[in-house]
């Protein structure tokens, strides 16, 4: 297996974006990582796309090949590749690319996470969401992908794992971290309050705990580490990239306050990188729901169970508090959740940390960072761990 | 919009709990597997029809405010994951019941109702829904 590096990012605004379609969102990330790396776009010799649900969204299926033909790539007849993973389409696409590079099948290849939400009303969007959970023995019994993860955080609070406050205070940090990025959905910071006394979703969820609906698109470009000087002087290492699986319903787990795909991947992860969870400097983590974040601290081993909220309400999570450093491009609840792209944005975020381009929220000193991609209800997850070179 | 016999397929589970259970390790499954994942090979042609028992407790519970086209004339209701008697746990709505009164542990019952509807002329619906035990 060959070591893999990022040679180049790129990600577009997240949002309402009218004005834009999926094709120029995916274009205009894909150019910029393209431009990043300092590649003509000739050198690509494959590209794999994670996407939820462009045929729902946008009633086009066959992205694969939408997205070779827009992007130039056609032309030379490369392979593309859609995938889809649920929440985890961008997350399993980075690993796919990870995978054809190490495995050296391909030299240069672009990872691409793509969503167009807004051009479906809501109610339609949220069925989306829900499938992505059991279709039939959840989302048709009545259990929406939001009630779900208010399930969860009920379980939370009454096991004393975590308060409400804590877990309302995932939204505050990734609003916090929103404010420092020009390219997040919300750029404004928010107090506690809002979110406490934000509209009810599902008991004890308000408004405020949950991702928007965004449109947004992200991309990396990969090749074999020992290439990377020819191209850039700004690269990382992709230390690790792994993936587990677990029950689709979640009501099939004897546990539903810890995520065993997360903790499953993280040691994998880990493992590979010859590292521990203390080593870590920044995470990129999947707070679709605010629950999800309290979660992923505790299944990722940062804290244990029963600290992470504690740390996530005194602050210890911000990019300049001198601990982990969490969901520095404001999450997926400020950021934006555009599904697909979701995945890949994380990994952009933690590309920039440690090429120190993340300008006024800039994590110091940055050696190791790590991205948490959840599918469903953690039906399936990845985590991905680069390190600065 | 489904076809009917997508809805028609699952009648033995939506309307009386039918899951099976594992004659290797005894394990009950809801819904119904065609092997278990625990055995795996060990249970082909082993898995045995089984009656989840109708009555069990709350595990968790949240009040649905913002629902999907299809329960929007229910919002706000109650969703649930009961832990049957005999350990199965499932997820459905709770209805019958003064939302201030639900709590982890109460004691509930199936019964059989309307789920959804496909419209004025499409297909109704019917499944399990738990209610207060008294």
């Amino acid at each position: 297996m060959r070591e893999v590096a990022i040679i180049g990012t790129g990600v577009t605004k997240f949002g309402e974006l009218w004005n834009k379609s999926f094709r120029s969102l995916g274009i205009e990330a894909g150019m910029k990582a393209i431009e990043d790396a300092h590649l003509s776009g000739s050198e690509i010799d494959a590209v794999f796309i994670g996407n939820l649900s462009a045929g729902r969204f946008i009633n086009q299926q066959h992205i694969d090949a939408l997205v070779a033909d827009y992007s130039g790539m056609a032309t030379n007849h490369i392979p593309a590749t859609r995938v889809e993973a649920g929440g985890a389409s961008g997350g399993v696409a980075f690993r796919q690319g990870v995978m054809a590079v190490a495995s050296g099948m391909h030299d240069i290849v672009m990872v691409g996470g793509a969503e167009k939400m807004t051009d479906l009303d809501d109610a339609s969007i949220n069925s989306v969401m829900d499938s992505t959970a059991d279709s039939e023995w959840e989302a048709e019994m009545g259990a929406t992908f939001a009630s779900l993860h208010a399930m969860i955080a009920q379980r939370m609070i009454y096991e004393g794992i975590a308060t409400r406050e804590e877990i309302a205070s995932v939204a505050v940090n990734s609003h916090f971290h929103g404010a420092f990025n020009p390219n997040a959905q919300f750029k404004k910071a928010v107090p506690i309050e809002t979110v406490l006394r934000s509209g009810p979703v599902a008991t004890p969820l308000g408004m405020f705990d949950t991702a928007p609906i965004s449109d947004g698109a992200a991309s990396v470009i990969l090749c074999p580490l020992d290439m990377a000087k020819e191209y850039t002087d700004s690269y990382v290492k992709v230390a690790a990239s792994a993936q587990a699986s677990d029950t689709l319903a979640l009501f099939q787990r004897p546990d539903i306050t810890t995520y065993g795909a997360t903790v499953a991947a993280a040691q994998k992860a880990y493992a590979a990188a010859g590292i521990s969870a203390s080593d870590i400097d920044v995470a990129e983590v999947h707070d679709v729901y605010s629950v999800g974040g309290i979660m992923a601290l505790q299944d990722l081993g940062f804290y244990k169970k029963g600290e992470a909220g504690k740390a996530m309400l005194e602050g210890q999570c911000h990019f300049d508090a001198g601990k982990i450093a969490v969901n520095t491009s404001g999450g997926l609840k400020a950021r934006g959740h555009p599904i697909g792209a979701t995945g890949v944005a994380q990994i952009v975020e933690i590309a920039q940390q440690l090429r120190g381009k993340a300008d006024n929220r800039q994590v110091a000193d940055a050696k190791y960072g790590l991205a948490q991609n959840v599918g469903g209800t953690g039906s399936a997850v990845t985590v991905s761990i680069l390190e600065a070179i | 919009m489904s076809g009917v016999a997508r809805e028609w397929r699952e009648i033995p589970g939506r309307y009386n709990l039918e899951g099976t259970k594992c004659g290797n390790c005894g394990k009950i499954f809801f819904p119904a597997r065609n092997f278990c994942p625990i055995c795996r090979r060990a249970s082909m042609g082993k898995m045995e029809q089984y009656g989840i028992c109708r009555t069990g407790k709350v595990f968790s519970f949240s009040i649905v405010h913002e629902a999907p086209e299809s329960n929007n004339l229910q919002k706000p209701y109650a969703v649930a994951m009961v832990q049957t008697d005999d350990g199965v746990m499932i997820t459905a709505q709770l209805v019958d019941v003064d939302f201030d009164k639900i709590a982890i542990g109460m004691p509930v019952r199936a019964v059989l109702r309307k789920l959804s509807m496909d419209g004025e002329s499409g297909i109704i619906r019917y499944g399990y829904k738990f209610v207060p035990l008294d």
